[in-house]
C-alpha cells in the first residue's frame, strides 16, 4: 500500500470541508471523498440565516464564534451583517420571545428587546401587527449557494487530495487504519471522519455503529426580484419563519417548514410539500405585505440531521480506534466553520478551545458542557 | 385556505395538447373519473391552439379544423377541463397523487391514482450576440402569436435558426402581409433532401411545405442555406441582423461572406427540446436521445415511466411530432386503464396504431434540429447565455473551469439558470458548454434536480387569504 493518507474525510459540506482544511493545516495529509460536488448538501441549499436569536442557548459561544468565521470569509460568501429582528404577533408569542431571548442574552448574545413602534420605523416593510420584537446587531446571512464554489477553491489551494462524485459504500478496518471502498475505487487512510450531513447513520453504519441520528428535510423557498422590502433578517418568535432580502431583491423564505422523502431516496435532496410550504409563504406574507406583488420562483428542501437531545455529534467514534464523527449541528451553517475547527484541533491532538460534543454521550440525559 | 377537494379522482391529466387530451377523452369514455389541466384557455396545446375569439372568422387551417375536432370530443367528453388553471406541484400521498394548482378562484389540491403528464415541448433557442434585444422572439412563440391572434411579430422580419418552423413562420408572415427580409437555415438544402423519403410518408405535408418554400422564392424572398445569424443590433431594439454562412457543423464560416439587413423583428428558433420540469421534480428517470430532442422522461411503449402512477406521453417523451400524439395519447390511455384495473399485476397491454409510420415525419423533423456542436461558435464570450441573470457566456465558462461542473454545481456558482425561466433557456448551451471545456459528452453532463413550482406562484394568490390563528404553526425548536 503505498499511497495511505493520514486521514479520509467523508463528506464535502462545511463541516467536512472545515476539518479538513484544519487538518491539512496541521500538516496532515488528508484526502475529502463527496459522493455528489462539494457543497451541495445542507451547505449549499440552507436559508444562510447567521443568526444568534434562533441559536440554541448552549450553541451560543460556538455560534457566537461561527460568526467570526463568516466576518473573515466576508465577501467571498456574500456574507452580510444586517442586524436582525424576531417578531411577535400575539401574547403568547410575545411571552415565548421574552423567555427565550432572555436566556439567550444570558448566554453572550447582544441581543436586545425593542418596541412595535421602533421596529415600524426601521423596518417599515414590515407588518403592524407586531406586538413584541428582539434585534441582535450582528445577525446576518451569507449565500449558502457559494459555499460549494468557496470551499472548493480554498481545499485546492491548501492541496488536499478533492474526490468529487466519488461515494463511499463501505469502510472496512485493517492495517494501518481503514480501507474504503468508493465508486472510484479504495482509498486507504490511517485516520477516518464521518461528517456525512443527513446520510450520517448510513456512513456510521459502515463502521459498525447504530447511531439515533435522523434527518429533519428543511424547505426554502425564493421569490423572483423585487423592490426593497427589508434590509435585516426576519425572524419569527417560534423560529418558523426566515426572512431576508437579498442584495439582488430576491427574498429567501425559510424557517425549517418539513418536506418529504429521506437521504437516499430518490433524487437524494428531498422534496417540497405544499402542505407545508403554503403555511410558511403565508407567515412570511403575513409579515412582510409587500410579499404579495412577488412571485415564487423555487422552492427547495435539504436534510439536516439530528439526534435525538439536538446537540452535535463532534468527537470520537465510539468503540472504533481513529475514526470521529462530525454532524447532527443545529443551525450548523452559523456554527460549521468554528465547530469543524474544533474537531480538526481534536483530532490533530490539540486542546480545543471549547468542548466537543461526545457521540457516546447518553442522548436521553441533559448535556453537561 | 385551499379549495380542498375530497375524492381521489382516477386519472388527471397535465397538458390538453393532442396527447393529452387524447388520454382523456378515451380515459373518461372508458368510465374513469378524469380531470384535464391546461394553463391555456383552450385545449390544442402548442400545435392545435385554439384561435382568440377577436380572429374566429379567419379562414381555417388543417391545424385549426383538427383542434377543433378535438376540442369538441374532448368538450362532449365527460372528463373535467380546468382550462386557465396551472400546477405547480406534484407529490406522492397514500393513495397516489396531490396535485397542487392555481387558478382564477386561488389554490386548489386534487388527489389522484394516476398522473398523466403530457406537457409537450419548449422552444430551443441559442444565443446570438444581440438576441436579448426587444424584437427578437422564438420561432414558436411567433407560431403562438400568429396561429392564435393573427399578430405579426414586425413589419420586416428576418427569419433565422433551423427545423421546420422556418418556411412555415416566413410563409406566415409573408400570408399575413408582413415583409420577410431573409430566411436563414443553418442546414444546408442537402440536409433536407435526406429526409424527403421520410418527409414523403405525410405528403400532404410535405407538399404544403414545398408550396411555402415555392411561394416564399417567388415572392423573392432570399433563402439563405447554411447561414446563420451573426448579429443582432440596435438602439434599444432590434434594427439590423447581420448573417453569414456556416460549415456542415454550423460553425461561423467565412467571416467576409456577410450581409447586413434592416429588420425591426427576428424570429429565431432551434427547433424543440422535451419540457422535462415536472418529470425531473418527480425524479422519473430521464435519459438522452438527440434523435428525440435531447433529455427526455425515459418511458415504455405505453408512457409508464420508472415511477408507478406518473406516465408521459406527447412530445415531452420525446419529440415525435403533432401526426403521433395522439397515438401516443392512446397507447398511454391503454397503459393507465389496464394499471388502474390490475394495480398488483400490470397487464401487457400492446400499443396501437403504428407509431413509427405516424411519427416518421416528426422524426425527420427532429432530427433537424439535433444541435450541432459549431453552434457554440456564433456566441461570442460577451454574449448573454443565461438572459434572467445576465450572465454571458464568458461568465458561465468561468464558473466551469472553476470547478462547476455538474449542473448543479454550476447554478450554484454562477446562477445561471436560478432566475425564473428556471433553465428554460440556458440548460442546453450551459450543458454543452460544460460538455466542450472538460471533453465529456452532452449526456454525461446531466440535468439539474427540478423543483416546484413548475410556474412562478404568485404570493398574492396562494398566501393572502388566511386566518393567522389557524396556521398550522408546530411546537417551536428546543431551547
Ligand atoms: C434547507 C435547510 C435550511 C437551513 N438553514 C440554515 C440556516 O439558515 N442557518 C444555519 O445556520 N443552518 C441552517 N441549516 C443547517 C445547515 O445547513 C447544516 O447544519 C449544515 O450545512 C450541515 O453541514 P454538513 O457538512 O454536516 O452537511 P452537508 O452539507 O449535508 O454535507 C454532507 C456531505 O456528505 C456527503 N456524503 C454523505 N454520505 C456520503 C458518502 N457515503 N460518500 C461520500 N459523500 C457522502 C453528502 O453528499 C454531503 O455533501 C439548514 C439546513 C437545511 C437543510
Amino acid at each position: 500500500m503505498s499511497d495511505i493518507y493520514d486521514i479520509a474525510v467523508v463528506g464535502g459540506g462545511i463541516m467536512g470541508s472545515g476539518a479538513a482544511l484544519r487538518l491539512a493545516e496541521g500538516g496532515m495529509r488528508v484526502v475529502l471523498l463527496e459522493q455528489g460536488d462539494i457543497g451541495q448538501g445542507a451547505s449549499g441549499v440552507n436559508a444562510g440565516t447567521l443568526s444568534l436569536q434562533i441559536k440554541r442557548v448552549k450553541l451560543m459561544p460556538y455560534a457566537l464564534r461561527g460568526h467570526q468565521e463568516w466576518k473573515r470569509m466576508g465577501a467571498e460568501v456574500d456574507y452580510r451583517e444586517t442586524g436582525g429582528y424576531t417578531l411577535a404577533f400575539t401574547d403568547r408569542e410575545a411571552d415565548l420571545l421574552h423567555e427565550r431571548m432572555t436566556m439567550k442574552q444570558e448566554a453572550g448574545a447582544p441581543i436586545s428587546f425593542i418596541s412595535p413602534n421602533e421596529v415600524a420605523v426601521r423596518e417599515p416593510g414590515l407588518c403592524r401587527k407586531v406586538v413584541a420584537a428582539s434585534r441582535c446587531p450582528s445577525d446576518g446571512f451569507a449565500n449558502s449557494s457559494l459555499t460549494g464554489r468557496y470551499y472548493r477553491h480554498r481545499l485546492k489551494a491548501a492541496n488536499i487530495d478533492v474526490r468529487e462524485h466519488c461515494s463511499v459504500a463501505e469502510i472496512h478496518r485493517d492495517e494501518p487504519g481503514f480501507t474504503l471502498q468508493t465508486s472510484t475505487g479504495p482509498v486507504h487512510a490511517r485516520r477516518l471522519l464521518l461528517a456525512c450531513g443527513g446520510w450520517l447513520k448510513q456512513a456510521a453504519g459502515m463502521i459498525g455503529l447504530d447511531l439515533p441520528v435522523r434527518a429533519r428535510v428543511n424547505t426554502v423557498s425564493v421569490t423572483e426580484r423585487g423592490p426593497r422590502l427589508v434590509s435585516s433578517v426576519i425572524g419569527h418568535a417560534t423560529g418558523l419563519l426566515t426572512l431576508k432580502q437579498k442584495g439582488n431583491g430576491t427574498v429567501l423564505i425559510g424557517g425549517g417548514w418539513q418536506g418529504l422523502g429521506q437521504p437516499g431516496e430518490g433524487g437524494n435532496r428531498g422534496r417540497v410539500d405544499a402542505e407545508s410550504v403554503l403555511p410558511n409563504l403565508r407567515l412570511a406574507r403575513y409579515a412582510v405585505p409587500g410579499l404579495k406583488e412577488l412571485r415564487i420562483v423555487r422552492s427547495w428542501t435539504g436534510f439536516e440531521a439530528n439526534v435525538p437531545d439536538f446537540y452535535p455529534l463532534a468527537g470520537a467514534a465510539p468503540g472504533v480506534e481513529g475514526a470521529f464523527l462530525l454532524g447532527c449541528v443545529r443551525g450548523g451553517y452559523t456554527i460549521g466553520p468554528f465547530i469543524s475547527k474544533l474537531m480538526g484541533d481534536f483530532i490533530l491532538g490539540r486542546e480545543t478551545e471549547l468542548p466537543l460534543f461526545d457521540p457516546a454521550r447518553d442522548f436521553t440525559k441533559e448535556i453537561q458542557l | 385556505m385551499a379549495e380542498q377537494q375530497t375524492a381521489i379522482i382516477d386519472v388527471l391529466v397535465v397538458g390538453a395538447g393532442p396527447a393529452g387530451a387524447t388520454v382523456a377523452i378515451e380515459a373518461a369514455s372508458a368510465g374513469r373519473s378524469v380531470i384535464i389541466i391546461d394553463e391555456q384557455k383552450a385545449a390544442g396545446g402548442q400545435v392545435w391552439r385554439a384561435k382568440s375569439p377577436a380572429i374566429l372568422s379567419a379562414p381555417p387551417t388543417p391545424e385549426s379544423r383538427a383542434g377543433d375536432d378535438l376540442r369538441q370530443r374532448l368538450s362532449t367528453s365527460e372528463a373535467v377541463c380546468l382550462f386557465d388553471h396551472r400546477v405547480w406541484q406534484i407529490q406522492p400521498v397514500d393513495d397516489g397523487w396531490m396535485v397542487a394548482l392555481t387558478g382564477s378562484k386561488g389554490p386548489k389540491t386534487i388527489t389522484a391514482q394516476t398522473v398523466v403528464l403530457a406537457t409537450g415541448a419548449q422552444e430551443r433557442i441559442f444565443p446570438v450576440p444581440g438576441w436579448t434585444l426587444p424584437g427578437v422572439i422564438g420561432l414558436a412563440a411567433a407560431t403562438a402569436l400568429m396561429k392564435g391572434q393573427m399578430i405579426l411579430p414586425g413589419q420586416r422580419v428576418a427569419v433565422a435558426g433551423v427545423g421546420p418552423l422556418l418556411p412555415f413562420v416566413a410563409h406566415e408572415i409573408h400570408r399575413q402581409g408582413g415583409e420577410v427580409a431573409f430566411v436563414a437555415d443553418l442546414n444546408g438544402f442537402a440536409d433536407w433532401s435526406k429526409r424527403i423519403p421520410q418527409m414523403l410518408r405525410r405528403p400532404d405535408l410535405a407538399l404544403r411545405g414545398a408550396g411555402w418554400l415555392a411561394r416564399l422564392r417567388a415572392a423573392g424572398i432570399p433563402l439563405l442555406y447554411r447561414h446563420g445569424i451573426r448579429n443582432i443590433t440596435g438602439d434599444g431594439k432590434v434594427e439590423r441582423v447581420e448573417v453569414g454562412p456556416v460549415d456542415d457543423q454550423w460553425k461561423p464560416a467565412d467571416t467576409k461572406a456577410t450581409r447586413s439587413f434592416d429588420v425591426d423583428a427576428v424570429c429565431l428558433g432551434h427547433g424543440l427540446a422535451p419540457a422535462t420540469e415536472a418529470t425531473r421534480m418527480l425524479n422519473c428517470r430521464h435519459h438522452h436521445d438527440p434523435a428525440l430532442g435531447g433529455w427526455h422522461v425515459t418511458t415504455d411503449d405505453l408512457g409508464r415511466t420508472s415511477i408507478a402512477g406518473i406516465y408521459a406521453c406527447g412530445d415531452g417523451a420525446g419529440i415525435l411530432g403533432a401526426a403521433a400524439a395522439p397515438v401516443r395519447g392512446r397507447n398511454t390511455a391503454l397503459a393507465v386503464l389496464a394499471d388502474l384495473t390490475d394495480k398488483a399485476r400490470p397487464p401487457h397491454s400492446s400499443a396501437t396504431g403504428n407509431l413509427r409510420s405516424v411519427s416518421a415525419f416528426g422524426r425527420a423533423m427532429t432530427s433537424l434540429a439535433i444541435p450541432r456542436d459549431g453552434i457554440l461558435d456564433q456566441i461570442t464570450p460577451e454574449t448573454i447565455v443565461c438572459r434572467c441573470e445576465g450572465l454571458t457566456r464568458a461568465d458561465v465558462e468561468a464558473g466551469i473551469t472553476s470547478g462547476g461542473i455538474s449542473p448543479n454545481a454550476l447554478k450554484s456558482d454562477t446562477r445561471c439558470g436560478m432566475g425564473p425561466c428556471g433553465g428554460r433557456f440556458c440548460q442546453e448551451t450551459a450543458a454543452m458548454l460544460t460538455a466542450r471545456l472538460t471533453g465529456r459528452r452532452v449526456e454525461d453532463i446531466g440535468l439539474p434536480t427540478g423543483r416546484p413550482p413548475l410556474r412562478p406562484l404568485a404570493i398574492e394568490v396562494v398566501a393572502s387569504d388566511f386566518d393567522y390563528d389557524e396556521l398550522p404553526i408546530p411546537a417551536p425548536a428546543p431551547l
